[in-house]
């Protein structure tokens, strides 16, 4: 019983890395970037989630509902302007210019939370508080509601983007973009724009993400994302990189393995064990566990 | 009185006015490279409804004309002019939206896309529900999805293709491919069809029927073609006219059999013949 217990946290802390995974492996399949600012944004999201509930006079859901759809748009926005302004003018520079400034916008976030929010912990109230969560076997196996809501909400945020992507016009854009931007911008794809939709998608889900995490582990800091957003990057290059169904899996391997190593054998091994598998993965399959593998052009 | 053309589907593609404008022109077109001076005093009229040809040795800068043709480069002098509008402001997107869509040299379709995504991608310019009625699904989202697909469909049988609707495009054989490329810039509604090396790995009777497409292409659309091409039989056999370029110079233009009498044409392919 413990075991399947363990399973389903597993797979709950899972669905919250598969999620913010998603935001790395969009945004680097189309900009071929890795976005390091992107933990942060999922920090700004349950801050502004938690703002909401706390600080606006509504009642019990109406402010839970509020405070989900402002930390989304926030983030949204936020991350639009983060394209723009940091790494647009960069399109064509080197690889490493544009990662050392996501590193700078990392911090940027990180230190303007500071100032905004203060640095002590704040308690982060469960946007599912008071839900009942779900009893099976007569009460020998209880999962949390956070937990279901969160695997819930990831199935829909993978099927969304699923038939997003492969059924909408702008889906299919987005996959000529990633695929041959030259190419794409020669058949009338506005490659910005394209690039920006990505970043909104991202963004929008890191605030999703954010607020799910915070409900599922309530203490709320301006360097709450980093080490969410570390893993979630481990989750989609655990998957392959590139690949919407792998972030989804490498999120949801990471997510067990996570709760496995922390359930039977050490706490404070855990991360040290989730990310020595990504190395084992790695040096036996480089291309991740969905990646594709990629035809170097002679 | 201007003739408006019908062009031969019964939706989505509005009618084009023919008559005004050389489809092209370029004035004392040129870029460099550095200091090097890729392509310099390009100037070419191509008329409505012709099949010209650019014609030269390897190297010549036949592609770099290409490419300042769609804006992959902006040029460094001169002006084009697309149906009379001069372009100089505008970047590759807008320049595929006012009329010029092209193959590549290597095949560049989108190889993890179907057959018929590939062709509506390139429907994009002309086919658009807009983000919010995709989104909520409205009628007029699945009134565009539908004439897209049919569009496609249509698009896709001047080749006999539309079996492979559902194909993976990477998946297909080369010489499908090729034929793919040419159907997704066809799609994009062009005035003016660039087509880079399209017989390039094909052998004599794929060339042949590659010629009678060409044609048929132009006689059904009405768009202006303009094909880089080492295959001189399908250059002299299509092309109405043809400019020879050498070290990014036009060093002859003219009908084909002036072309293939031209001593300084003959040289930049042959080498200088000895003296006496």
């Amino acid at each position: 019983m413990n075991l399947l217990l363990n399973l389903i946290n597993g797979i709950g802390l899972g669905s919250i890395y598969a999620i913010i995974a998603l935001g790395y492996t969009m945004v680097y399949g189309i900009a071929k970037m890795l976005n390091f600012a992107h933990g942060d944004v999922i920090m700004v999201g349950a801050y502004i989630c938690f703002c909401t509930m706390s600080y606006l006079p509504l009642p019990g859901a109406a402010g839970t509902i509020l405070g989900i759809i402002l930390a989304m748009i926030v983030c949204t926005v936020l991350g639009i302007v983060i394209e723009r302004l940091a790494y647009k003018p960069l399109r064509s520079a080197p690889s490493l210019a544009v990662l050392i400034t996501a590193i700078g916008v990392s911090y940027f976030l990180q230190n303007s939370a500071l100032l905004i929010w203060k640095s002590d912990p704040r308690v982060f109230t469960s946007v599912v508080a008071g839900w009942p969560g779900l009893e099976l076997f007569g009460g020998q196996l209880r999962i949390s509601a956070v937990t279901i809501v969160t695997i819930l909400t990831n199935i829909v945020v993978m099927v969304g983007l699923t038939l997003f992507t492969g059924k909408t016009q702008k889906g299919k854009a987005m996959r000529a973009v990633s695929e041959d931007k030259g190419a794409a911008q020669l058949m009338g794809i506005n490659v910005n724009s394209t690039i920006s939709l990505t970043f909104a998608i991202g963004s929008g889900l890191a605030a999703v993400a954010g607020v799910l995490l915070c409900s599922a582990y309530p203490t709320l800091m301006p360097t709450t994302g980093s080490m969410p957003g570390i893993k979630a990057f481990t989750a989609a290059v655990l998957g392959g990189i590139g690949s919407i169904p792998g972030a989804m899996l490498g999120g949801i391997l990471l997510g067990i393995i996570e709760i496995f190593a922390k359930a039977y054998i050490s706490t404070q091994l855990s991360d040290a064990i989730v990310f020595a598998v990504l190395i084992v993965v790695l040096l036996i399959k480089p291309t991740g566990l969905l990646g594709k593998k990629i035809n170097e052009k002679v | 009185m201007s003739k408006m053309v019908p062009v031969p589907s019964n939706s989505i593609i509005p009618e084009r006015d023919l008559n005004k404008t050389p489809v092209l022109e370029t004035r004392h077109l040129g870029i460099d490279f550095g200091g090097l001076t890729a392509v310099e005093n390009f100037d070419l009229t191509i008329g409505r409804t012709e099949i010209a040809g650019l014609i030269g040795p390897n190297g010549a800068g036949k592609t770099t004309v290409f490419n300042l043709l769609t804006k992959v480069y902006q040029p460094t002098r001169g002006t084009i002019l697309l149906n009379g509008v001069d372009t100089a402001n505008m970047n590759a997107v807008q320049v595929s939206k006012a009329g010029i869509a092209r193959t590549f040299q290597n095949i560049r379709l989108f190889s993890n896309l179907t057959v018929e995504d590939n062709v509506k991608i390139g429907l994009h310019n002309s086919v658009n529900a807009g983000m919010f009625s995709s989104i909520l699904r409205l009628p007029r989202h699945w009134r565009s999805e539908r004439d897209a697909h049919e569009r496609a469909l249509e698009l896709l049988s001047i080749f006999d293709m539309q079996d492979l609707a559902n194909h993976e495009a990477g998946a297909l054989p080369y010489g499908v491919q090729r034929r793919l490329e040419i159907v997704r810039a066809l799609a994009t509604n062009p005035s003016l069809l660039l087509l880079d090396e399209p017989a390039a790995g094909m052998n004599p009777s794929e060339t042949a029927e590659l010629m009678e497409n060409i044609r048929k292409i132009r006689d059904t659309f009405q768009i202006a073609i303009m094909l880089i091409e080492h295959d001189m039989n399908l250059v002299m056999g299509i092309c109405e006219g043809i400019a020879v370029l050498n070290y990014g110079k036009i060093i002859a233009k003219g009908t084909p059999a002036e072309i293939q009498n031209n001593p300084q044409v003959i040289e930049a392919y042959l080498g200088k013949q000895k003296e006496g």
